[in-house]
């Protein structure tokens, strides 16, 4: 790989870390260069010998000078936090359309999973110019995806799920790995990242030997493992109907209010006993040993989908969305 | 004497001591057994114990790292197997954080001269002083056992779930000897802030206290109240590695992000427990060699409480990446970028302290000015790291290695350096080759600086750390760092070398060699065993230098009147 794997600014947030970057480098290249000319200057003109005149400073310009440079460093400081803080909010918001991308690190490879239902090791195919988001979660110890190109980083840890998001804005085949330490052969847990125009993109999903995508894989395993039985609306079990359920407010029996998330969603299958909804029995049994970690991804792809606008059951979704048909 | 200094104020009306009848008697005469040394509660016998153990430790760290420098040569491993280099960087980074930094100049210098400088015969608890030497040195060499004969490959930073539940190797030994060693930092901690409240000479007010007092002793209450916490927190990972307590395992509802949170409660102070001592050492040296008193001294004084307190509260800083909340991240990058204004404080006050001074370049002014350059671009790369954005992209790669060997080796190592030279005719009461001190300190800055500079190009073009492999792109930076690490090690062993000669066939040192300020000085070289014949009274600011190597402008004598308390 070359060197464009790392360096290129793929995208529009990567550029503007880059300018913030720059900016620092700027500033502090002028202190070091100040402090060591003076340390120079003053080493040679008030070296030992020298006929430089030294009277002594009066006590008031010291404390004046000291309250001056305590005061200018403290809002040039200040100023460079707002400057690299405001940069870091307006990148929080995540696009209500990105595209999701599931990512299961385990020791030493990234398996990915396209909303395709497609299936990768150690790369992950995108479009440009399509918000992505990367559902991350671990099957061991911490790992951390890293891309420099899209000067992100995020941990991925085990039993949770964490995210990031980024448009890339360049075709390409950018550099991948782990930058959290995760043992003997973390230095090789590395991968591409390929940025594909919107055309390949739909190509190389097609090509692509999975054919159902993540949400009807779901159903299809939502149906095996007995979900079905309680869940499905005409069952005769009191079970909550998960239509329209996922980015909801959902009320518990003891009083909070959670809203569905994907973290939620999959502490009810692994902990079912630890938030029950309001008005049901806690009769579900826990399904930790029995979920793997990417037969997880499909449930939730599946119950979202059945809070897609569209139809519920298998998503349609998103078949279309890779294509770039929101931008 | 031990009855003396344990009495608290010390009483210089006590019989104008044994000293008086044998001038000569050095506390490095007081005995010259194995036994007297391992026995003794003398302090500045237990600071050469200190000396001689880190000084060991200080090589072990040093070959790992030079064997992995080798390694990296080239992209794809040249004698190590994977495991290997993990157990080497682990060993490399727990022995020179733990085993070296964290005791170095507390346990050396600040054991020897905290009560010189403040006019007592000894710390405020000489036994306990000795104990913490022996739980230091039996921590230590049995972690380093450990680490040598089994091996550790979880890091210096012992990450769970890796070292709970996947690691291989003596985790449960290397952490019970950093733990065990911890208790050591807190004797040291206690002993230092007694000594510095209850002995102080006659005279000797808080705002008299020399800046490295004043650095002992806000580094001690540091090492007080943070090491506790990774006391704490080491033990429960020996809890859930032995007992198989739940405590970071997610998968029964733990949290392994809690571990962290604990971890990094200690290990940023410890950041400064590194460096603040550091800084007190360069305040003494610098307005020596610029004979002139320091600038700012109140402000340096509050800086390092500053920075003390502050540093308590940043340590969210180190955990941008692993799902912290974005508020969270933005509360720490804001105390991050607060904390470096007191930094910054002191960096100009040092330099304005040459300003129209009577500068002379001895070897302890130039590892000292070494100090400042190096600490200053520490520091501003630290407001790289504080920055959230950067921090995302820079954490976890040699951005952030070279960043934290800037402040730790470019910094506390210099100072350790600059104070080892400025006090080693006191201590040994021999001079050592100028010289070759000379060349050693300017081997040592230029080393240091080609084995860390390509470490932050490399770093920002994202090279991760702890990769024993890696994209044949960062060769170049690698080979540039490797031959700076061989140039940076030539300024390391030369010491050894000179210092070894000196010792045997060094000159002998005059009581003053550096003309020098301070009570230290105003006491024979090397001291005699209870330090002062006759408890001197301070009556002075200190840092009264003059121009033109007088230490006073009335009649050359010192300022600091060595005398008894007779009114």
């Amino acid at each position: 790989m070359t060197s464009d794997g790392f360096l290129t600014a793929a995208s529009d947030y990567a550029r503007q870390v880059d300018g913030t970057f720059w900016l620092l480098v700027t500033i502090s290249g002028l202190i070091t260069l100040l402090v060591a000319s003076l340390i120079a200057g003053f080493s040679l003109r008030y070296r030992r010998g020298s006929n430089a005149w030294r009277g002594a400073v009066p006590e008031r310009t010291s404390r004046d000078i000291e309250i001056g440079w305590t005061v200018a460093t403290l809002f040039l400081f200040l100023f460079i936090f707002w400057w690299a803080a405001s940069n870091q909010l307006s990148a929080l918001n995540v696009p209500a359309k990105a595209s999701e991308i599931h990512v299961v690190a385990k020791q030493w490879m990234w398996r990915v999973q396209q909303p395709s239902g497609a299936r990768e090791i150690n790369e992950i195919h995108a479009p440009v110019n399509v918000p992505i988001r990367l559902v991350m979660t671990s099957e061991d110890v911490i790992h951390d995806l890293f891309l420099p190109a899209l000067r992100l980083k995020q941990d991925v840890l085990p039993n949770r799920y964490t995210y990031l998001w980024f448009t890339a804005t360049r075709t390409g085949v950018f550099n991948l790995t782990c930058a959290e330490y995760c043992g003997t052969n973390h230095s090789v847990m590395a991968g591409r990242l390929v940025v594909m125009t919107a055309p390949d993109y739909a190509r190389w999903t097609n090509a692509q030997p999975e054919a159902d995508d993540l949400a009807r894989q779901g159903k299809t395993l939502f149906g095996a493992l007995g979900c079905s039985g309680c869940h499905d609306p005409a069952s005769i079990i009191h079970a909550p109907d998960l239509h329209g359920i996922y980015g909801r407010a959902v009320p518990l029996s003891d009083g909070r209010v959670v809203t569905a998330d994907e973290a939620y969603i999959r502490d009810s299958i692994l902990e079912p006993a630890k938030d029950i909804v309001a008005g049901y029995a806690p009769v579900m049994p826990s399904f930790r040993g029995i979920v793997t970690e990417e037969e997880m991804v499909k449930l939730i792809a599946y119950v979202k989908s059945l809070s897609a606008p569209s139809s519920p059951g298998a998503a349609s979704r998103d078949d279309r969305e890779p294509t770039g048909a929101q931008q | 004497m031990t009855d003396v200094a344990i009495a608290g104020v010390p009483r210089p009306g006590l019989p104008p001591s044994a000293g008086e009848g044998r001038e000569g008697a050095s506390y490095l005469s007081a005995g010259h057994t194995l036994l007297s040394w391992l026995t003794t509660t003398d302090h500045k016998r237990i600071a050469i114990l200190y000396a001689v153990s880190i000084t060991i430790f200080f090589f072990i760290g040093g070959i790992a790292i030079a064997l992995l420098r080798l390694e990296l040569v080239v992209p794809h491993g040249l004698f190590l197997t994977s495991e290997a280099y993990n157990r080497l960087f682990s060993l490399h980074g727990i022995i020179m954080v733990w085993f070296f930094l964290v005791p170095s100049i507390p346990g050396t210098m600040g054991n020897f001269l905290l009560p010189l400088m403040i006019g007592a015969r000894d710390v405020a608890f000489p036994r306990l002083n000795l104990l913490s030497w022996y739980l230091y040195v039996f921590a230590a060499a049995f972690a380093v056992y450990a680490l040598v004969s089994g091996g550790v490959d979880t890091g210096w930073t012992f990450y769970t779930p890796f070292s709970t539940n996947y690691a291989t190797g003596y985790v449960i030994a290397a952490a019970a000897g950093v733990f065990v060693s911890g208790f050591s930092s807190i004797a040291t901690g206690v002993n230092f802030i007694a000594t510095a409240h209850m002995l102080r000479a006659p005279g000797m007010t808080w705002f008299r206290l020399p800046l490295f007092v004043w650095a002992m002793y806000t580094v001690s209450m540091v090492m007080v109240l943070a090491t506790p916490v990774l006391a704490m927190s080491l033990l429960l990972i020996i809890a859930e590695r032995a007992f198989g307590l739940p405590i970071f395992d997610s998968a029964r509802g733990g949290d392994p992000i809690l571990f962290q949170h604990l971890f990094w409660f200690y290990s940023h102070p410890a950041v400064y427990i590194m460096i603040l001592p550091a800084m007190g050492v360069v305040s003494e040296v610098i307005p020596c060699f610029a004979r002139k008193t320091i600038f700012g001294y109140a402000f340096m004084v509050y800086a390092l409480i500053t920075i003390a307190v502050i540093g308590f509260m940043v340590w969210g800083h180190h955990m941008f990446v692993a799902g912290q909340s974005p508020v969270a991240n933005l509360v720490f990058s804001f105390l991050s970028f607060i904390v470096a204004v007191p930094s910054a404080i002191k960096v100009f006050n040092w330099t304005a302290t040459l300003h129209r001074g009577s500068i002379t370049f001895e070897a302890p002014m130039i590892y000292a000015l070494g100090f400042v350059g190096l600490f200053t671009i520490g520091g501003l790369t630290g407001l790289f790291v504080a920055s959230v954005p950067i921090d995302i992209h820079a954490t976890d790669t040699y951005f952030v290695i070279a960043h934290f060997h800037f402040i730790m080796v470019g910094g506390t190592v210099s100072a350790y350096m600059a104070g080892l030279h400025f006090w080693w005719p006191k201590v040994t009461g021999r001079m050592y080759s100028e010289p070759w001190a000379r060349f050693a300190a300017i081997t040592t800055f230029l080393g240091f600086n080609a084995t860390f500079l390509p470490q932050f190009v490399m770093g920002w073009i994202g090279m991760p750390r702890r990769y024993h492999y890696y994209p044949d792109i960062f060769q170049p930076w690698h080979v540039m760092s490797s031959v700076g690490a061989l140039i940076l090690a030539v300024g390391y062993i030369l010491p050894l070398v000179y210092f070894g000669w000196s010792l045997i066939f060094g000159r002998r040192a005059p009581a003053n060699p550096w003309n020098a300020t301070g009570l230290e000085w105003q006491t024979s070289s090397p001291p005699p065993k209870e330090n002062f014949h006759r408890i001197p009274h301070v009556d002075a600011e200190p840092y009264a230098y003059y121009e033109s190597g007088q230490t006073s402008p009335a009649d050359g004598r010192p300022s600091f009147q060595p005398q008894g308390r007779t009114a």
